[in-house]
């Protein structure tokens, strides 16, 4: 259900003059209801005269439950022209499509693909609730070395394309014409999709340039006045010559030295300050990537990602096989929930306060959170750290407001509260611990600090903080037991199989077999996810589909991720969120085979679709790397080893 | 002797295309320097000659590598052993074994008297098609724009079905058309604000890269066919649907244009666009760029004016109080393009049609260094351009266009004579050599100039110097020679060469002096006069320029001249006199006496229309005057005259002469519209009429409000009658030709002294 949505009109919403926290269930009304005490600063604030409400016999407003924003923790506010750019109500955004057409994407079918499904796709843009179509306006340009922007406006009978060839300073030749309304110019975009495939048929241009594709549509919103999302179709080192131009500087020696780290970090310092200004401009960048070699995902990951957008890659893509993944990602990213031009503050009553912020985030500086767009699957973690202390009997109170426009072009404000108890006794603060929440803060701090950090010290820092959690554990609240013992609380007691999990992941574990585009894409992965997204992608779910009961809807118990918990006689599936993978054991049930892939034994079985794996077979040694429990092919130690590990260490700790 | 001197300027006119202003030239040089009046000719290179096809052979050239002068009928011929002294550097030559048929009853033609010029038609080398490359400004009004898109569209019609065509379209951004594609309409888009090298250009323009792999693949011949591989110039017959098509859909610049601002206008850029994208597909080759605009350059490099409407563009006030921003920055930027389009034999055509300034003063150089058209009109939707564009594509005897590109002229002289410079449509190609004088007149220290657009009228004045000594007399009976070469791409494809070789008589000025009188003439001295004084007034200031020019005197013709457009500034914009100025260093003289002096004519009942002075006393009442200046054609009805129009007296068939009357002047002005390139302005006026103005400004102020008065104090009610047999008075401070030769005489008379 959507939030409630409070719309004070031309007064805004009511904000703590002090700190400017926003009306909350935290504010304590006074004095008869004309004056309230700000929960995170204890400021006393005159009720605005438009606001004003008799209290109850409580000391509660009258009006407590018709008032989302002093009876809910999470509604949303309608900004005023305050909240605006240049004070002006903000235009709808606008997608623009961006494909690459050198010459092997012609080849391959990509293009044509892509131009077919976003004739269908387009007719899903997303839109408000209440509305009849979407108020979010299309463009399309097409690149190889140089740009082709295209007119497509409403009354043309053919589309035109303007080439632009200055990629070293590149400009919009067009204002009127290239951002349309979809369903005014569905006839003249459906030519041009139509046309596209063919246009570049017999082109042979090999070279692609990057940075102008990502400057071109962030100047066309620019021009355009509106925020936007930019949907990249790219699959080549961009070695064009151009700006942001990027030389093959892939080095698996580098592995397990000190200059792991600048595997990770971009090539130039031109990518970031074209994130700045594409945040600046509300411009988001999702990047769907079709790499056959090494395109240096660091490079050209981190627009896509300072800008809250989703970097998507599909390895050697093959129409046949790897259209419906793509197109599924495709559609359903064209149609989340997203919310454009975003700014994100989070207030904490005294004691404590937000030090970190990790995510698809821009930050200018210490406070303020800018986002170009956020979408439905994207998650900011916030590190908190005290300064003071904190009253058990005041509690902790956070506010999280995000400004941001939505897509139909209206200025909104989000407001999220949260109060939580506070305590002496650690004890109590063990027990309410989730180690979901913490693996995903400890990944991303850790992914974070792989940009400057030699991988060893991280993975040392990593142990060290499991092991001191549980010693601390050990000395404060366990009950005195043999040092030999290994003791956990209850709540952290699968802390050290994740925390193992999350030391294998090949991004702060190097080796040669892991290409180091896929580790930049994970790690990029990582640092957008939510609590449950990195808690499955670090310890996959492995399902015996042989024990489904096909008569329940019901999922069968997850299994643990070991070898041994395999049978010859099972089917197992396991997924992580991004890769997907059906295990067949030898003797598994025929007629289980014959119901999933109708053909009458294991032997017949054809794997040719990557994510089946026999048993006993080659490509179920990339099955295992993702049994997390065990010891792993190239390294990374079993969760029972990495147990024993973590227990010297608190012994050690405790002596 | 008068009268055979007449003839024989007359016949030298009509069979070479040169006038001299010398036709018996003084021996010494120091006696030449007193003559005052240079000796100097005006050349027509490409002068219509219906009667003179082109022979189709090569010519014959001296064989001195420093002369290479070509065989013609004054050199002196050995039949019997088949020599031939070069008659000007004497060399002796072989003829060439094709010759060895000739004789003396065998000549071949360019040996004969009668050929003193002749054209030779070469069939080496690959012939290339003609090219034309639009570019069109789209910063114009609804009505113009459409105009212009319509006369385009005709225009493809005119072509040759082979030539090659392409399209440039402007406004804030450069468009360049790619006119090959079949579909989706194709452009490359230039920011307006950025200049480009011409190596970019073609780079942006995916230029360089085509011609490369053609380049590896076949080392040995990269020069044949390099325009197919252009897509931006195809041939007419290929793509004209197409551009008709785009042509017709062409909008006008979509950017906005806020309250109080210019469109930005990338003219600059455009230009520099359309220069590179020649220079990189058809080096040497003629070609003609016709850049057609509705207003002034106002951003990037060439701007001409802010886009600040607040900012009118510059005045010559401006100018003189150096108060011009942008002048010098954008003359600049021009003058560079203008010098690489010559440098590659291509044309520059203006075509522009405002009210306000478009910036002609200092684009002019594309059109003066390269030959092209300068048309100024006040709209696209007028008569005026409409048929003035159509002109050009108008075609001679031989179903030809009137137009030949890449021209070289070549200059050969006597060693008594060397050549001091050249003024016209042309740039210097920098040849020094042995006739090459020290002392410049005009563009000067070289014998060779490239012509990259001209036509059977373009006409250049060429100044020598008599360099004889004057204690080395010339034999009596001596005749000194110059030779004209003109190499050029005529309108058919062909390479064509005409040689032209006159050779006039020595005398001594100071036993001989009347002969040298007698063969002076003062029409081509007028105009070789008047073409040094635009020349300097061009490079120099005003005043000083009068001032030569008075010390110079020529009687009539410099009273006129003075007051001319082409010397005076005032009540002209500077892009009125660069217009003005561009068509009178390249008319012919007929053309150039009428711009100097305007032709007048009246018509009445007592008699045929007569030519009468241009003067205030030939504005009488019951005449009506046509007023020729070249630029304008004026019909004036006197005040009686226009009286009896209003009464209708021409639709009663009992003053049937009276519409005879009417109609007379009205048919003499068709026919001049009809020949003239560009087209005048035409002005149908009558007394007391606003328009006017055109002719009073023109006429010899004879009778001015100052003196009118001075003459006593005529009762206002009498003035009317008095003015009927007088002629009327001018309101102007402008002094009078009677005042101007008084001037003059007492001048002269005290510099004698």
């Amino acid at each position: 259900t959507p939030l409630y949505l409070v719309n004070h009109g031309e007064n805004g919403p009511v904000r703590c003059n002090r700190c400017k926290a926003y009306m909350c269930p935290f504010m304590q009304f006074i004095e008869g209801g004309r004056r309230y005490q700000c929960g995170f600063c204890n400021c006393v604030n005159d009720v605005p005269p438009f606001y004003f409400q008799h209290l109850d016999h409580m000391g509660r407003r009258l009006d407590h439950y018709e008032k989302p924003e002093l009876s809910l923790g999470s509604y949303e506010f309608v900004a005023t022209l305050d909240y605006c750019r240049k004070n002006k109500p903000p235009n709808p955004p606008a997608f623009i499509f961006m494909i690459d057409v050198s010459y092997s994407n012609i080849k391959n079918g990509l293009v044509k693909l892509i131009c077919e499904e976003l004739k269908t796709v387009l007719e899903r843009l997303p839109k408000e609730e209440q509305e009849e179509t979407s108020a979010i306006r299309v463009g399309f340009i097409t690149y190889n070395k140089v740009l082709h922007f295209f007119n497509v406006k409403s009354n043309l009978a053919q589309p035109q394309m303007m080439v632009v060839t200055d990629v070293g300073e590149v400009f919009v030749p067009l204002l009127d014409g290239f951002l349309v309304n979809y369903q005014e110019s569905q006839a003249v975009i459906h030519n041009l999709l139509d046309q596209i495939p063919e246009m570049f048929a017999d082109s042979n241009e090999n070279e692609t340039v990057f940075a102008p594709v990502i400057q071109a549509g962030m100047e066309a919103l620019k021009a355009a006045e509106c925020p936007g999302k930019l949907f990249i179709f790219h699959s080549s080192l961009p070695t064009a010559e151009a700006p942001g131009k990027l030389k093959n500087r892939d080095d698996k020696k580098l592995i397990n030295t000190d200059k792991e780290k600048t595997l990770f970090q971009p090539q130039t310092t031109g990518y970031e300050s074209l994130a700045k200004d594409c945040v600046a401009h509300g411009c988001c960048v999702t990047l769907f990537l079709f790499p056959n070699q090494y395109v240096d995902v660091a490079s050209l990951g981190l627009v896509p990602q300072l800008t809250g957008g989703t970097l998507y890659k599909y390895n050697n893509f093959q129409v046949q096989l790897d259209s419906q993944q793509f197109l599924n990602d495709l559609r359903s990213d064209i149609e989340k929930k997203i919310g454009f031009d975003a700014i994100m503050r989070v207030r904490t009553s005294t004691g404590f306060r937000a030090t970190d912020f990790f995510g698809g985030i821009f930050m200018n500086n210490t406070t303020d959170v800018e986002m170009a767009a956020i979408d439905c699957d994207k998650a900011v973690t916030v590190e908190f750290k005290h300064d003071d202390k904190l009253g058990e009997d005041s509690g902790a109170l956070i506010q999280c407001a995000v400004l941001y426009t939505t897509v139909s072009g209206q200025r909104r404000l989000r407001i999220h509260n949260l109060g939580l108890n506070c305590s002496s006794q650690l004890a109590d603060v063990y027990k309410s611990c989730e180690t979901d929440a913490l693996i995903n803060f400890f990944a991303k701090s850790a992914f974070k600090a792989v940009l400057h950090q030699p991988l060893k010290v991280i993975r040392e820092i990593l142990v060290n903080q499991t092991a001191h959690m549980l010693a601390c554990y050990r000395k404060n609240c366990a009950s005195p037991s043999a040092t030999s013992q290994l003791i956990l609380p209850d709540s952290m007691k699968v802390l050290p199989v994740y925390m193992n999990s999350l030391l294998k992941n090949c991004v702060l574990l190097g080796r040669p077999e892991i290409s180091t585009d896929e580790r930049a894409y994970q790690r990029q992965l990582v640092m957008t996810m939510g609590v449950a997204d990195s808690q499955l992608f670090f310890y996959p779910q492995l399902l015996p589909i042989h024990t489904l009961d096909v008569k329940s809807t019901a999922l069968p118990a997850a299994v643990r991720c070991s070898e041994s918990r395999l049978s010859e006689e099972g089917i197992f599936l396991l997924a992580n969120g991004l890769h997907m993978f059906l295990w067949l054991g030898v003797s598994s049930p025929p007629e289980l085979i014959q119901g999933i892939f109708n053909v009458p034994s294991f032997a017949h079985v054809n794997t040719n679709m990557l994510t089946i794996v026999k048993q006993r077979e080659q490509p179920e040694m990339l099955f295992r790397q993702f049994l997390v429990e065990d010891k792993g092919l190239y390294g990374g130690s079993s969760y029972v080893d990495f147990l024993c590990c973590v227990h010297k260490e608190i012994c050690q700790l405790l002596n | 002797t008068m009268a055979t001197y007449l003839e024989f300027i007359q016949q030298n006119e009509e069979r070479d295309g040169v006038r001299f202003s010398w036709n018996v030239w003084p021996s010494s040089r120091l006696e030449a320097t007193r003559m005052v009046v240079p000796l100097a000719c005006l050349l027509t290179p490409l002068k219509e000659r219906p009667d003179l096809p082109p022979v189709q052979y090569e010519p014959v050239l001296c064989s001195r590598p420093t002369c290479k002068a070509i065989l013609n009928p004054l050199c002196q011929v050995d039949y019997r052993a088949k020599l031939w002294a070069c008659n000007f550097c004497f060399q002796r030559n072989q003829f060439p074994p094709a010759y060895a048929g000739i004789s003396e009853v065998n000549q071949p033609a360019e040996l004969m008297p009668q050929f003193s010029t002749i054209e030779y038609m070469i069939q080496r080398g690959a012939q290339s098609p003609l090219i034309f490359l639009y570019v069109v400004d789209t910063c114009l009004e609804e009505d113009d724009l459409q105009a212009l898109k319509e006369s385009l569209q005709m225009s493809l019609s005119l072509l040759p079905p082979d030539a090659l065509v392409g399209l440039i379209t402007f406004g804030r951004m450069v468009q360049v058309h790619e006119l090959s594609c079949e579909g989706i309409s194709k452009s490359y888009v230039f920011r307006g604000t950025k200049d480009l090298t011409a190596k970019q250009i073609q780079d942006m323009l995916g230029l360089s890269k085509t011609a490369m792999p053609m380049q590896q693949a076949r080392p040995a011949q990269p020069q044949e066919h390099p325009f197919a591989s252009s897509r931006f110039l195809q041939p007419v017959h290929k793509i004209d649907m197409n551009l008709t098509d785009l042509l017709g859909e062409l909008q006008r610049d979509p950017w906005p244009v806020t309250q109080g601002k210019r469109p930005l206008r990338s003219t600059g850029v455009a230009l520099s666009i359309a220069v590179g994208l020649l220079e990189g597909t058809f080096p040497n080759t003629g070609a003609r760029i016709m850049l057609f605009t509705g207003g002034p350059p106002t951003q990037g490099p060439g701007m001409v004016v802010g886009d600040e409407l607040k900012v009118p563009i510059r005045s010559w006030h401006d100018i003189e109080k150096d108060n011009a921003r942008f002048m010098k920055k954008a003359t600049k930027h021009y003058e560079m393009l203008a010098n690489r389009a010559a440098t590659n034999g291509h044309c520059i055509d203006i075509y522009a049609c405002a009210l306000d300034q478009t910036g002609l003063l200092e684009m002019k150089c594309c059109t003066n260094l390269t030959g092209g058209h300068m048309v100024m009109g006040d709209s696209f939707n007028t008569s005026l351009f409409k048929q003035t564009f159509q002109r050009i594509f108008s075609k001679d005897f031989n179903g030809d266009f009137r137009m030949a590109f890449g021209a070289t002229l070549d200059v050969k002289t006597s060693r008594e004579l060397k050549i001091a410079g050249a003024i016209g449509p042309c740039v210097s190609l920098n040849v020094k050599g042995p006739c090459v004088s020290e002392n410049e007149l005009g563009v000067g220290g070289t014998s060779q100039w490239k012509i990259c657009g001209l036509d059977s009228t373009s006409t250049l004045g060429i100044y020598f110097e008599v360099v004889n000594q004057h204690n080395a007399p010339v034999p009596q009976g001596g005749r000194g020679a110059i030779q004209f070469v003109t190499q050029y791409q005529h309108a058919s494809t062909q390479r064509r060469v005409r040689v032209t070789t006159i050779a006039r008589n020595w005398a001594d000025a100071q036993s001989q002096l009347r002969h040298i009188e007698a063969a002076f003439d003062q029409e081509a001295a007028a105009v070789l006069m008047a073409r040094l004084g635009v020349f300097r007034a061009e490079s120099e200031e005003g005043p000083d320029v009068l001032r030569w020019l008075d010390r110079q005197l020529i009687r009539l013709f410099m009273f006129h001249l003075r007051r001319s457009p082409f010397l005076q500034v005032f009540n002209n914009s500077p892009d009125e006199s660069s217009y003005y100025r561009h068509h009178f260093a390249r008319q012919d003289l007929t053309q150039s006496l009428i711009m100097i002096q305007p032709i007048l004519y009246s018509y009445s009942f007592h008699g045929p229309p007569e030519p009468v002075l241009l003067d205030s006393s030939s504005i009488l009442a019951d005449r009506i005057l046509l007023m020729d200046t070249f630029f304008q054609i004026v019909i004036y009805l006197g005040e009686t005259i226009a009286q009896w129009r209003k009464a209708g007296y021409q639709d009663m068939p009992e003053y049937e002469n009276f519409k005879h009357l009417l109609q007379a002047p009205l048919d003499d002005a068709q026919e001049i519209l009809q020949a003239r390139f560009p087209m005048p302005r035409y002005i149908n006026t009558e007394h007391g009429g606003s328009q006017a103005r055109f002719l009073l400004s023109k006429v010899n102020p004879s009778q001015t409000h100052n003196n009118l008065y001075a003459w006593g104090q005529i009762p206002a009610n009498t003035f009317i009658t008095e003015f009927q047999e007088t002629g009327a008075p001018i309101l102007t401070d402008d002094v009078s030709l009677q005042v101007f030769m008084d001037h003059l005489k007492k001048l002269a008379v005290s510099s004698a002294s």
